[in-house]
């Protein structure tokens, strides 16, 4: 079997992406997070696993800009990181800020807008992870596999409308994941009306 | 000495040329791999951890208050464990002077307090205007330690030096007409830099009932752990009203004027819904986010509950008799 290319990539961004949960899971103990570490770990996973599926939903745009193949063969690794972030970001809130207080986080996730959002985005990022081998792709056919996938853009929007809700104030940092979003949305919609222009034009040619 | 070249190595320890370029292939892909790594990893930790990055900068250094420091009569000093000086200076809600709770600290250097005047009006029979050293020569500074819950669901222990905002308003008259007391922040986008920009509706204002403001616990702080205010904790002179929400401890204060009507307050103008004029410590009554049933003490692991009027419902829960409290929050 030929290696594919840039065999480093995928196992440098599984490093790179794990290392500041990592580093969180070290610094916690020590109190070198400052005077309220639970809350900085809240912030931090939450931005981490925002940050890491918007670059997670950035590759196939990018690949359809540039023209490169490489954002392809990230993207699975990214989409994962992007899930296990989310994951400890909700493992932070359930076990270390609520102490597994299951009553309060049921109200929390049940009466509370800004935590029902939340929650609700790491609910739709579960089937994502669960379809994510190649075995999956199979079993369900690409099509509907990537249908399915298009959920991960309802997912992230409802990240950054929990992101917003959470800041009291500022919302430069919300407003800024809402226009990246809103950015490679607009380049798949771009590409899929491109496509379908593509094909009225081939089928007026050969009409069958 | 032999003129013979060296014996040449045993085929068998030379390294086969394909190896030999897998071997250059391999490491430069370590090397990829590492950089990449190194790079990512860094970038994700300096982006998610971006609100600490000054955090151990500034360890503020304000002086020891001089002259002696009285000891109230009553039942004011809790004494559960204080929170740490550091703590209490180095975290902390000040958006004049930043959003992120480090900032204060940080940008603290920025907000001189000398000289400084304080406005005292309205419903009053003598209004004045006080340079801040003699208002404070007026009284002889006290020690409290208080509880102090923030909104955010999050507490501190605080040993406060100052005096009874009674005692300031005794000396101002308040009229027969007096039925609120409203408070005001310096206004100085120079000295005060968040004022820069309209995150919330500058400067910033808040407002007792006159009996609230009247109540022995109702304190004025110019210190704190026996040392002068330092400027993120709103030096020179700030509100600390031991029962309500952190918020109503409005700091830096340069007006404080007597009037007839409830006055505006900053965070009840920018959100109604979550910001009540009262801002009563209540575990019934939820912010719309989060539950405020229980708090994290600064410094503890583990949430405990949090007390009606934070614990001081003994002595001021008669002043909201007949007040639906779910509704005035």
């Amino acid at each position: 079997m030929a290696s594919p290319p840039h065999p480093w990539l995928n196992p440098a961004l599984v490093v790179g992406g794990l290392a500041p949960l990592a580093l969180l899971a070290v610094q916690g103990p020590q109190g070198a997070l400052g005077p309220n570490a639970i809350e900085a770990a809240l912030n931090q996973t939450g931005f981490l696993a925002l940050v890491l599926l918007v670059a997670s939903l950035a590759c196939t745009p990018l690949r359809l800009v540039t023209g490169w193949t490489w954002p392809a063969r990230v993207r699975r690794t990214l989409g994962l990181l992007a899930f296990t972030a989310a994951c400890a970001h909700f493992l932070v809130y359930a076990v270390l800020d609520q102490g597994l207080a299951w009553g309060a986080i049921l109200e929390d996730v049940v009466a509370r807008p800004f935590i029902t959002v939340g929650f609700t985005a790491l609910v739709l990022l579960v089937p994502l992870a669960v379809t994510s081998t190649n075995r999956w792709v199979r079993r369900l056919g690409f099509p509907r596999w990537q249908r399915l996938h298009r959920l991960a853009y309802v997912a992230a929007a409802l990240g950054v409308v929990h992101f917003a809700w959470r800041v009291k104030k500022d919302l430069t940092e919300p407003l800024v994941f809402g226009a990246v979003l809103g950015l490679l949305f607009a380049v798949r919609v771009a590409e899929a009306m491109r496509k379908r222009r593509a094909r009225a034009a081939a089928a007026a040619r050969n009409p069958a | 000495m032999s003129d013979a070249p060296p014996p040449e190595p045993p085929s068998s320890d030379i390294t086969p040329e394909r190896l030999y370029l897998r071997r250059r292939e391999f490491l430069k892909n370590v090397g990829l791999f590492a950089g990449t790594a190194a790079a990512v990893g860094g970038g994700l930790h300096l982006l998610s951890g971006r609100q600490r990055r000054f955090m151990d900068r500034y360890v503020p250094d304000a002086g020891v208050v001089p002259g002696p420091v009285a000891k109230a009569a009553g039942p004011f000093d809790t004494d559960e464990p204080r929170t740490p000086y550091e703590d209490v200076t180095t975290y902390n809600n000040f958006y004049e002077l930043g959003l992120d709770k480090n900032d204060p600290a940080r940008l603290g250097h920025l907000l001189t307090t000398r000289p400084w005047t304080v406005t005292l009006d309205g419903e009053v029979h003598k209004p004045a205007t006080v340079d801040i050293d003699q208002l404070l020569s007026w009284f002889p500074p006290e020690e409290r330690v208080y509880r102090m819950r923030c909104v955010e669901a999050w507490s501190m222990v605080i040993p406060w030096l100052g005096f009874p905002l009674a005692a300031l308003l005794s000396r101002v008259e308040p009229t027969s007409h007096a039925r609120y007391v409203a408070f005001t922040t310096l206004m100085d986008p120079e000295r005060l830099p968040g004022q820069k920009r309209p995150v919330l509706d500058w400067p910033y204002t808040e407002g007792l009932r006159l009996d609230e403001a009247l109540h022995p616990l109702t304190f004025m702080a110019m210190g704190l752990y026996g040392r002068q205010l330092p400027a993120q904790n709103g030096a020179p002179l700030r509100l600390v009203v031991p029962w309500k929400y952190g918020f109503k401890g409005i700091k830096s204060i340069v007006r404080i004027t007597l009037t007839r009507e409830p006055p505006p307050t900053t965070w009840n103008l920018a959100a109604p819904e979550e910001y009540g004029f009262y801002a009563n410590v209540n575990p019934a009554v939820s912010h719309p986010r989060w539950s405020q049933a229980s708090e994290r003490r600064i410094g503890d692991f583990e949430r405990r509950p949090t007390l009606p009027f934070n614990g001081y419902a003994e002595q001021v829960a008669h002043l909201y008799t007949g007040l639906d409290l779910r509704k005035n929050y």
